[in-house]
């Protein structure tokens, strides 16, 4: 009972991990209605920088705050680079640009930092809880609970924010409809930075929890494609529905790697997410929290 | 296109169109239909029927429902209570492809055409129904799938010829202006020599030239060809004098339905219109 | 002056509905067919052939297959190296357990068995469209590879995965070389293009747009919805099968699943964006400049650093690559949405009027 407990346990804390990168996909979508692909890049980005930033001697908040800047900036590029050009066209042609717009980032970060991984220390060791693996024979890792943790925080703060404030408000409002939030006075060009702003912030937190785990290295950029299944399931604009969904994604990627993996030769979770989210379509098109979605003729 | 026999009333044809056109028996009927969307009704109890080779026109105010009875006569909508009669046949719930091959064609308010498409092809797309070939035989291009291609073609240009589009065959649709893409999505409706012709708002947005190119059209498509018409439109000036009966919808409503004539001195139908209190 | 249709009237609508109804058109594919099948088979160098034009037209007619579904018919898939992937290992095991059939045989078979598995993974395009689409398809992508990797009869027991594919023999003659391994891809590639362009001018064709553009109106005019979508991943999966087929055994020869990864499912994507959405030239062009802008930038990076004495590492250029690629998918999204095939019509109508500006 204990081991389910620790493979659930562990299953609940990746999926954790998944909806922090999941999170900045529905921001800039809540936002812009843009599906961004290349956050997996940005992720990568952010966590390379950062590293590079530590190993040259620069201290640790001060490097932060120079990572947040650098990912804001890109924020504000790509924003105007690729996306306005872009404004009318269909979703699928937004989605197809952010895909080239990975590639050049991911070109661009090894071509400034180089592409040996890097270590990341942030003082918390991934290793098991001591009083929970002595007491109850559970093995849980300090660092993916102080992810989750970080995790909870960043979800409440963020909900928060777009509930409760003026900013909030207006971000909604945008990502409803442009021309009628421009009509009642809201600066685009304003809400679109502070969007791209903390969808780098939470790259960036993305990239820490997940370079510390695995190491900053090239393959953070697939952290992405497990996000997909975690956003069909949760909806891509629910924020809740993120954390929901990368829960459930985690946990049963795990239970079934777990469980039914030694019966059919194991190596289940490159697929099984991806399976669970397209039976989750069949049944239900808009995930757990989104809208439905109407065609009109 | 070969011209269809020219409509032959069977049994009593209890109104005689305006110009001596010949009005069938009941070939579309429409029985205690009721549509609701979630909370929202969009039609209540309503019957009305439609004879061949008439123009029927559904008239009403914003919201009274006549797209939706448009949409529930082609089976884009189903309803939850009532029926529709074709012919022989009764439907609660028929695919719009169904109705499609049982003969019926229809325009829409926002004019769904292929935008990727040619006018040609467009219109080339409403023949699919009478396609057979399968996809092996059109990839090798020979015999069959050859001839039948070229053949299709004919008709089509037929209608061309007749809707007097040729100059804009092989522009893609999305560049022509929109009175022009109203002709060719009618132009697709009518390649599927349709019996019934529904028309949802044909002349909607349009100068008074193009509205009357519009009306010469729906009308030689019911003189030559004979096909019902059944039309949503909001110019009364057009339902007056080309529609052979009428019905008016009012939140959902049947509250006319008769020759234009009689709809014009109908109370309901003037106080839904001018908008008095109930 | 040279590219003028005066004086070339179309009498019938047979000859209006021809591929390459104007005769300079014809003329130039004619000579271009020329070229490719007695010209450069006798002057091309081995590198050419082998490393070159061969995994060129393989991969076009990859880019082929991904057109005619995403294209045409509007489904978004990533799902493309794995339908190769069916058909390189199916045409594999034809070859092995099938006595005596003949190559093209194995080839169709391939084919085949990518289109079951095609239609399998496009079931879902009846719910689902959009970028939904798209990670029904990486469903497919996954779930393919690591079926390949674990089913052992698939790779014939062979515990890392990697087959090895038989040699060619056609009517008793052996194709061993690079030249004849050209010619026989050059062959299967242009019938089957050939195909693909009848059958996109034709209903089928029209059908696919339509449910592309507005599947709701296609379905209210008659066009059955369920049968369209599964046969545009069937006919698709099938050419990639058979380009996956032709990929092991006329370039690869030795075959890992590793080869067949999303990488190249991307590669592909890139190639139809790049060429030209819903066009037969386009997967041809997009083909081409994704096969040879990495010999390029190889080229100017060598000439670079053989005159200015520096040195280029190689992750510079591929990460140059990678951004240069990057850059273009959204350049040509931004400026040419209908890519390289719409430039080279474009050209074609200023050709019309030259010498005349307008």
């Amino acid at each position: 009972m204990s081991f389910f407990i620790e493979v659930l346990a562990g299953g609940l804390l990746a999926g954790v991990m998944y909806s922090l990168v999941a999170l900045g996909f529905v921001l800039i979508y809540k936002a812009s209605g843009v599906f961004n692909y290349a956050q997996g890049s940005m992720v990568f980005f952010a966590a390379l920088c950062f590293v590079s930033l530590l190993e040259d001697g620069i201290n640790f908040w001060v490097a932060i705050v120079i990572t947040l800047a650098v990912m804001v900036v890109l924020g504000v590029l790509t924003e105007r680079i690729v996306l306005r050009p872009l404004v009318n066209q269909p979703p699928i042609t937004l989605f197809m640009a952010t895909i080239g717009l990975s590639f050049v980032l991911e070109g661009i970060s090894q071509l400034i930092w180089g592409s040996q991984p890097h270590g990341l220390e942030l003082g918390i060791q991934d290793v098991p809880i001591d009083w929970l693996s002595q007491k109850a024979n559970i093995n849980i890792s300090q660092l993916d609970f102080f992810a989750a943790f970080v995790a909870g925080a960043l979800v409440a703060g963020l909900a928060v924010f777009f509930q409760k404030t003026r900013i909030g408000r207006a971000l909604r409002a945008v990502a409803d409809d442009h021309q009628a939030a421009l009509s009642i006075g809201i600066p685009l060009q304003h809400i679109w930075m502070i969007v791209w702003a903390v969808a780098g912030f939470v790259a960036l937190v993305a990239g820490l929890m997940w370079g510390a785990r695995n190491g900053v290295q090239y393959s953070l950029t697939f952290v992405a494609l497990k996000a997909l299944p975690v956003l069909i399931l949760g909806g891509f604009e629910s924020i809740p529905g993120a954390i929901v969904g990368g829960l459930i994604i985690g946990a049963s990627e795990k239970i079934a790697e777990v469980y039914l993996g030694p019966y059919v030769g194991g190596g289940i979770e490159s697929w099984f997410p991806y399976v669970l989210a397209l039976a989750f379509l069949l049944v239900r098109p808009q995930g757990l929290f989104g809208e439905k979605i109407i065609d009109r003729v | 296109m070969s011209l269809p026999p020219p409509g032959e009333a069977q049994g009593a044809a209890p109104h005689a169109a305006p110009g001596g056109r010949r009005v069938g028996d009941v070939v579309l009927s429409v029985e205690g239909v009721s549509l609701a969307f979630g909370g929202v009704k969009a039609l209540q109890d309503v019957s009305f029927d439609v004879r061949e080779h008439e123009v029927r026109a559904i008239i009403g105010p914003n919201g009274a429902g006549k797209s939706s009875m448009l949409n529930v006569l082609n089976g884009v909508y189903h309803p939850q209570k009532g029926k529709i009669r074709l012919g022989k046949k009764e439907f609660t719930d028929m695919d719009p492809h169904e109705a499609a091959a049982l003969g019926i064609a229809r325009t829409f308010q926002n004019i769904a055409l292929f935008r990727g498409m040619t006018a040609l092809d467009n219109i080339m797309t409403g023949r699919n129904l009478k396609m057979r070939t399968s996809f092996l035989e059109q990839a090798l291009w020979f015999g069959r799938a050859r001839s039948e291609e070229l053949a299709h073609r004919r008709a089509v240009e037929e209608v061309i010829d007749f809707l007097e589009i040729q100059h804009i065959r092989r522009t893609p649709v999305g560049r022509l202006p929109y009175g022009l893409q109203k002709r060719v999505e009618l132009g697709r409706a009518l390649a599927a020599e349709p019996r019934i012709l529904l028309l949802d708002e044909p002349m909607a947005g349009m100068n008074l030239e193009e509205k009357q190119d519009m009306c010469r059209f729906i009308l030689d498509v019911n003189d030559h060809y004979g096909t019902t018409i059944v039309l949503i439109e909001h110019d009364m000036g057009v339902v007056m004098d080309i529609s052979d009966r009428v019905v008016v919808l009012d939140y959902g409503r049947k509250i006319g339905d008769g020759t234009p004539a009689e709809i014009r001195g109908n109370q309901a139908v003037i106080d839904a219109y001018l908008g008095v209190t109930h | 002056m040279l590219y003028r249709e005066a004086g070339q009237f179309k009498s019938s609508y047979a000859q209006d509905q021809q591929i390459f109804p104007i005769l300079q058109d014809r003329v130039g594919v004619a000579a271009l067919l020329a070229v490719a099948f007695v010209v450069v088979p006798l002057i091309g160098n081995q590198y050419w052939l082998q490393a070159i034009l061969t995994p060129f037209l393989i991969l076009s007619l990859a880019a082929l297959g991904l057109n005619i579904l995403t294209g045409y018919a509007g489904q978004l898939s990533l799902g493309t190296a794995a339908f190769m992937a069916v058909g390189a290992f199916m045409a594999y095991n034809a070859q092995l357990r099938i006595p005596g059939i003949p190559i093209i045989g194995s080839f169709v078979i391939g084919g085949l068995c990518a289109a079951v598995v095609g239609i399998v993974f496009g079931l879902p395009s009846l719910r689902i469209k959009g970028f939904y689409l798209a990670v029904a398809t990486l469903a497919c992508q996954f779930f393919v590879l690591w079926t390949i990797n674990r089913v052992p009869w698939i790779t014939n027991n062979s515990s890392s995965g990697v087959i090895t594919a038989q040699k060619i023999v056609i009517l008793g003659y052996p194709v061993a070389h690079a030249a004849g391994k050209y010619l026989l891809t050059l062959a299967i590639v242009a019938v089957m293009a050939l195909l693909a362009k009848n059958l996109m001018r034709s209903e089928t064709g029209r059908a696919f747009m339509a449910v592309r553009d507005m599947d709701v109106a296609a379905s209210v005019i008659g066009i059955p919805m369920m049968k369209t979508k599964l046969l545009a991943f069937a006919i698709s999966s099938f050419y990639c099968g058979v380009a996956g087929a032709l990929y092991a055994f006329c370039y690869l020869g030795t075959v890992e699943p590793e080869a067949f990864t999303l990488d190249l499912s991307f590669q592909v994507l890139f190639m139809i964006i790049i060429g030209g959405v819903g066009s037969i030239l386009g997967s041809f062009l997009g083909a081409a400049f994704i096969t040879l802008m990495p010999i390029f930038l190889n080229t100017v990076s060598d000439w670079i650093s053989g005159t200015f004495s520096l040195e280029i590492s190689h992750a510079l250029v591929s990460n140059t690559q990678a951004i240069i690629f990057g850059g273009l998918i959204i350049f040509f999204l931004i400026v040419e949405p209908n890519g390289l095939a719409r430039l080279w019509q474009i050209t074609k109508e200023k050709l019309r009027l030259w010498p005349f500006p307008h």
